[in-house]
């Protein structure tokens, strides 16, 4: 075996590989080339250190083996089920026939919704991302601070990551629905009523100070989806947490000796020392709010319903593409304006 | 007479104006001034922080409090536009009618036994396979540790066709086939999720292979080498050693584990899971059952029942959080979706 013949270079060569902080390999390989040093003579089966891979390999076998059999495996069968139409057989089989790009084709040309349900998907990922992403740091930055209660606050705020079944979810839709619906607009009707205000009055006043319109139908939208932003910040806001109380503190010290005050202080450490996190949240919203989105629920009912595979598998494999795409934009957009402290 | 008396005199002899504006220019005004000034500064600030909070956890408990406070109404207050939050006539009714239609006791069980031991699969597989990527080193690590990240990134739907035909013509190998002839359908029964979750594969195994790997990544290694040198082998060390260490990471995986199986519609809708293992499912089928089979056709009232049912379905949850509320803070904070 060439092992056997070699075990000195192999050693070598995986000392090389290993990094400094593997010091439990290094006390392997120390007693690996002590071993060698002792008898010259070529060794019989594998050296500790393959006996230690092999064993590494043994920890992640399961996984390999279900990444392989149902992700990898499946990620293939759907592509090859876009580029193809396929029919159930009657004893539960199935056969697959090419058609090619037609399922995209067909996706993008001829189906009724799908693009409508595509771009508004996005388009509600777009607008969501930074508002959770703000709303979730602005919170954090509140519950960070001791006072009085804040483990309760921390609870409830993390209370919709708890309840969020899709069956509780849905039927808690409705009843905020009819709850928002019955309080926003006897409320709105009153203000309106008692003091003749209303809130198109003030979109058209903010409107009149020059202000852009995009950027107000922004925030007049993020107001109207305050509660979806709520509820989906909850792993967001204590990550923040997390990372707020993992900056140092004597670098708030030095930023009051300094004489910086709380607004410098906030852009000059506190931001940039939680900016890595941002990328984690980042990836966690957008990947969150994609799996609840419209066109899952497409590609399900187009599956399920319409038993037409081929096409679904397109939807599905058209929204993961532009998800990843958008993922690695806005990662890479981050990364480059990111501090790094370690 | 003593001089502090005299002094004493001397000041009081002093007109009000004159004390005033000794005190204006002494040290003493100024930190008071100061101590004033940012007294009031943390009381806005205090005031601010606590509006805040209340307004969004009311917006975060409404929801909820309207449901239970919903499925108390009986049908008289459902109707009467007087009653607010406090029900006039409280009824326990819809809970024992839904109890009933939902088979509640043997329905909830079973899926929190199922919910039980998906969690323990879960964390026996998870914590090995993060441990081995924690800890050792092979070829292809980097890569491998690659295909866990895209595991977290892709959407599940993405797969759930390929999955949906593996498991209704269940074949590995050809062996079942080779036995029984043709192909098994585990359609509508909970073994696909067994398999998948004994495979690394279940519901969010990538996130919690990345928690346990950072988690073991950050345990010191002179454990291990004392371990090693004391002539533990790899296995015992790992089951006897890090395990118990990695606890904290465990008792978190293992809840959030357990409390998003319990919640999760997806698989179970893939997989055709029966309603009577899976409440998730039974409840969305409630509202129908109580028009078809009990004839309460008004919408309105049959919400209420879906209520009372909803909060049927969140009490287990909602006891699980309470107890264990901090681990799953505590974990998010602490066991590495940071990082």
């Amino acid at each position: 075996m060439n092992n056997e013949t070699t075990p000195k270079t192999e050693t070598a060569e995986e000392i090389a590989e290993t990094t400094v902080e593997e010091t439990v390999e290094e006390t392997v390989e120390e007693a690996v080339k002590e071993a060698d040093a002792k008898k010259e003579k070529p060794r019989k089966g594998p050296s500790l250190m393959q006996k230690r891979m092999m064993k590494g390999y043994l920890f992640i076998l399961p996984w390999l083996i279900g990444f392989i059999a149902f992700y990898l495996r499946s990620l293939i069968m759907t592509v090859q089920f876009s580029l193809s139409d396929l029919s159930v057989g009657a004893v539960g089989g199935y056969t697959l026939e090419p058609v090619g790009l037609d399922n995209f084709i067909y996706a993008f040309r001829v189906h009724a919704d799908f693009k409508q349900i595509l771009t508004t998907s996005i388009a509600d990922m777009l607008i969501d991302v930074p508002l959770i992403i703000f709303f979730s740091l602005f919170m954090a930055l509140l519950l960070n601070k001791k006072f009085k209660g804040r483990t309760l606050v921390r609870a409830i705020f993390f209370l919709p990551v708890i309840l969020n079944a899709e069956a509780i979810t849905a039927a808690m839709e409705l009843s905020r629905q009819m709850m928002a619906g019955g309080l926003s607009t006897s409320s709105a009707e009153l203000a309106e009523a008692s003091s003749g205000m209303s809130i198109e009055y003030y979109i058209d006043l903010f409107g009149q100070l020059a202000m852009p319109r995009s950027i107000l139908e922004y925030i007049v939208e993020a107001v109207a989806r305050i509660s979806d932003i709520i509820t989906a910040s909850g792993v967001q806001i204590i990550i923040f947490i997390a990372a707020l109380q993992a900056i140092p503190g004597s670098m708030y010290e030095v930023a009051r000796i300094e004489g910086a005050t709380a607004y410098e202080t906030f852009w000059k450490v506190t931001f940039p020392m939680v900016m890595p996190h941002i990328i984690t949240n980042v990836v966690y919203t957008v990947v969150d709010s994609f799996v609840g989105s419209e066109v899952v629920d497409l590609a399900y009912t187009t599956a399920f319903e319409k038993n037409n595979y081929g096409l679904s598998s397109a939807f599905s494999l058209i929204s993961t593409v532009i998800t990843c795409l958008i993922l690695v934009l806005v990662v890479r957009f981050i990364q480059k304006r990111t501090f790094y402290y370690n | 007479m003593s001089s502090k008396e005299k002094t004493a005199k001397a000041e009081s002899g002093k007109s009000l104006k004159e004390r005033y504006t000794e005190y204006r220019n002494s040290s003493k005004f100024q930190n008071d001034k100061k101590g004033f000034i940012s007294s009031a500064k943390t009381f806005i600030v205090d005031l601010f922080r606590y509006i805040i909070i209340i307004g969004i956890s009311y917006v975060i408990l409404a929801p909820v409090i309207g449901i239970v406070v919903n499925s108390f109404f009986s049908d008289a207050d459902c109707y009467n536009p007087m009653v607010y939050l406090i029900p006039e006539d409280p009824t326990l009714s819809r809970y024992e009618l839904v109890i009933e239609r939902l088979n509640y006791f043997s329905t909830c069980g079973q899926t929190l036994l199922y919910s039980l031991a998906l969690m323990l699969i879960q964390v026996t597989v998870c914590s090995m396979v993060g441990y081995g990527f924690a800890r050792f080193n092979f070829p292809f690590k980097n890569l491998l540790f690659a295909c866990v990240v895209v595991m977290i990134v892709i959407p599940t739907h993405t797969i759930m066709l390929p999955l949906y035909i593996t498991f209704k013509n269940f074949d590995p190998f050809g062996i079942i086939s080779l036995v029984r002839g043709a192909p098994i359908n585990l359609m509508g029964s909970t073994i696909p999720m067994y398999i998948m979750t004994a495979l690394g594969c279940g519901l969010r195994s990538g996130l919690y292979i990345y928690i346990f790997n950072q988690f073991f990544r950050g345990l010191p290694k002179e454990i291990e080498e004392a371990a090693f040198v004391d002539g533990a082998g790899v296995w015992y060390t790992y089951f006897r050693i890090m395990l118990v260490n990695a606890i904290p990471s465990v008792i978190t995986v293992a809840v959030f584990s357990m409390v998003w199986q319990y919640n999760d519609a997806f698989y179970s809708n893939l997989f055709l899971m029966s309603s009577d293992v899976i409440i998730g499912m039974k409840i969305s089928t409630l509202q129908a059952t109580i028009a078809n089979t009990d004839k309460i056709l008004d919408p309105n009232i049959q919400e209420l029942y879906l209520d009372a049912g909803i909060v049927l379905v969140m009490i287990p949850v909602v006891l699980i959080y309470v107890v264990l509320q901090k681990y799953f803070i505590e974990g998010v904070e602490r066991s590495g979706i940071v990082g």
